[in-house]
């Protein structure tokens, strides 16, 4: 298969609770895959095991042609792949522009800047020496994507990327997604509104208790496919 | 005119409290750790310095350019060989370990030094002093007060200014997203460790200089800095100091009224304080 992102039978737990079942999944440089399914479905978990905030086995993720399922989460970010958490997650003690900053504390290299950022995200320059708390959720949303692509990453995962957020804000949001993707650079996609998920997405994995219950191109997919695969009815 | 020399006495006592109890404050602040040994570990670097003045015939402030990254050495090994491995949601685990720490430290150094009280002898600081109109100050205390205060306008400008700083308080703030930032948890923690105890050396050096010390008066050394960072609010640094010098002035001016109400006198104090302001005079902004 492609030598860029390849999971291979990723089994995750929560104690003695099971997230995630063999699950097979890749991603080639420069694609943007959606990952839709039901609540508890799996797809935070999925995003954690990438990101190395949660540990797997060594070779249930293969990233360039590397073993780094058992790798801590600093370490993988320092390989390129970086966490738009669910909820925005900033650091409260820290200004915009720090939180900006740190991001880019991984030091590796690439066309994402704070300058760069700030063209994204005009309004981010404005408030730049605020904390972080005083933004609105859509403002808190552009410092998380901003903070992720400060690491120059070559795969950025959004997780719930338009939740609680308000419609103009969401279209602005996706509006930004082309400046963002391309450029070699790959994009892995958890959104609600499946509709707006296959629409920026070229191939989409539906999700269903830990395991994939259907995958294909979103242009492929039929909607009586995914009621199916959201609900196993 | 007694009085106010009472009050300034104390204030210079308090920067001593400050420089310890900051160490306190730091390693709280940055991963929530109760560190119950902090007190001897701070008697600790007074009888390195001890030891150092003693093989290389140095005054104690030489020393201190020896023992300042010993302890920082010291500091970041403890926290990695030993405290991350019980650092966790439960605060319980690691307080125990640094109790523990605690008892192991005072008996090591009760086998290498004996009781006896030393005391880090200057020559020269210990009797020098400097009138400022009425009053006599000894060069001591006010050195030791201007180290404190610039040391802790250093930590606070390190804290703020400095990528350290920032990783210091990304990580205080959540640990998780901090590591996904490319952050090892287990390292900051290490460095919050090292940079701790490298205050604390500076404030062992100029508490033994200060004052005679033996391997017991650890504890109580505890008490006065966990006093200091409580009543100035946790987390921030320039109340710990205000604290420090509240404490120090309610010890001089119990002292001044009977010398055997000195150490209660400050507890008092700190306990009104407790009740009035539980979280302290200058609490963290919590978002
Ligand atoms: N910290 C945890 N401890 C125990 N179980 C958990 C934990 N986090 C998630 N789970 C469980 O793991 C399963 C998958 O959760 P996950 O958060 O990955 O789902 P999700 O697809 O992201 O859902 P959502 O759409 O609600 O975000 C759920 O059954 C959830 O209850
Ligand atoms: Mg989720």
């Amino acid at each position: 298969m492609y030598d860029f992102l390849t999971i291979t039978a990723l089994n995750a737990h929560y104690g003695d609770f099971q997230a995630l079942y063999d699950l097979n999944l890749s991603i080639a440089p420069s694609e943007v895959v959606a990952i839709i399914g039901a609540n508890g479905a799996g797809k935070s978990t999925l995003m954690r095991s990438i990101s190395g905030l949660m540990r797997n086995d060594a070779t249930a993720i293969r990233w360039k042609g590397r073993d780094i399922g058992h790798l801590r989460a600093d370490q993988v970010a320092g390989l390129g792949i970086a966490l738009v958490p669910e909820g925005r997650q900033l650091f409260p003690s820290l200004s915009v522009e720090e939180n900006l900053r740190i991001g880019g504390q991984t030091g590796r290299r690439g066309p994402w800047s704070l300058a760069r950022v700030y063209q994204l995200f005009p309004i981010l320059h404005e408030r730049r020496r605020q904390p972080s708390t005083s933004l609105s959720g859509g403002q808190q949303q552009m410092v998380a994507i901003g903070r992720a692509l400060m690491a120059n990453p070559e795969l950025i995962m959004f997780d719930e990327i338009s939740l609680g957020l308000a419609p103009v804000v969401i279209r602005q949001i996706y509006d930004a997604l082309p400046g963002i993707v391309g450029e070699g650079m790959a994009a892995m996609i958890v959104e609600q509104d499946i509709t707006k998920a296959l629409s920026v997405s070229t191939r989409a994995y539906c999700l269903q208790e830990g395991r994939v219950s259907l995958e294909g191109g979103s242009n492929d997919i039929s909607r009586e496919d995914i009621s199916r695969a959201y609900f196993g009815v | 005119m007694d009085w106010i020399n009472v009050l300034i006495q104390g204030i210079l006592l308090g920067g001593l409290y400050a420089l310890f109890a900051a160490g306190l404050s730091l390693i709280f602040g940055v991963m929530r750790l109760v560190n119950i040994a902090h007190g001897d570990l701070m008697v600790g670097a007074a009888y390195l310095g001890l030891t150092t003045c003693a093989t290389l015939g140095v005054t104690p402030l030489v020393s201190l350019l020896l023992v300042v990254p010993a302890m920082a050495g010291i500091g970041y090994a403890l926290q990695r060989v030993v405290l991350n491995r019980v650092m966790g949601e439960d605060i319980l685990p690691p307080l125990l370990v640094t109790f523990g720490l605690s008892v192991i430290l005072q008996n090591t150094l009760l086998l290498g030094y004996s009781a006896d009280p030393q005391k880090l002898s200057t020559k020269v600081l210990d009797t020098a002093s400097v009138a400022v109109g009425p009053f006599n100050l000894g060069w001591l205390p006010v050195l030791t007060f201007a180290v404190a205060v610039a040391l802790i306008w250093a930590l606070q400008w390190m804290f703020y200014r400095t990528a350290l700083g920032r990783a210091f308080r990304a990580t205080s703030d959540n640990q998780d997203i901090a590591q996904l930032m490319g952050l090892n948890r287990a390292h900051v923690f290490g460095l919050a460790m090292a940079l701790a105890l490298a205050v604390t050396a500076v404030a062992g050096i100029f508490l033994g200089m200060r004052t005679a010390f033996d391997p017991s008066v650890g504890g109580t050394r505890l008490i006065f800095g966990f006093e200091a960072v409580i009543i100035g609010g946790l987390g921030n640094l320039w109340g710990t100091l205000a604290g420090g010098i509240l404490l120090g002035v309610a010890q001089a001016v119990g002292s001044k009224i009977d010398p055997g109400w000195q150490v209660l006198a400050g507890h008092v104090v700190f306990l009104a304080i407790l009740a009035v302001r539980p979280k302290g005079f200058f609490p963290r902004i919590e978002a």
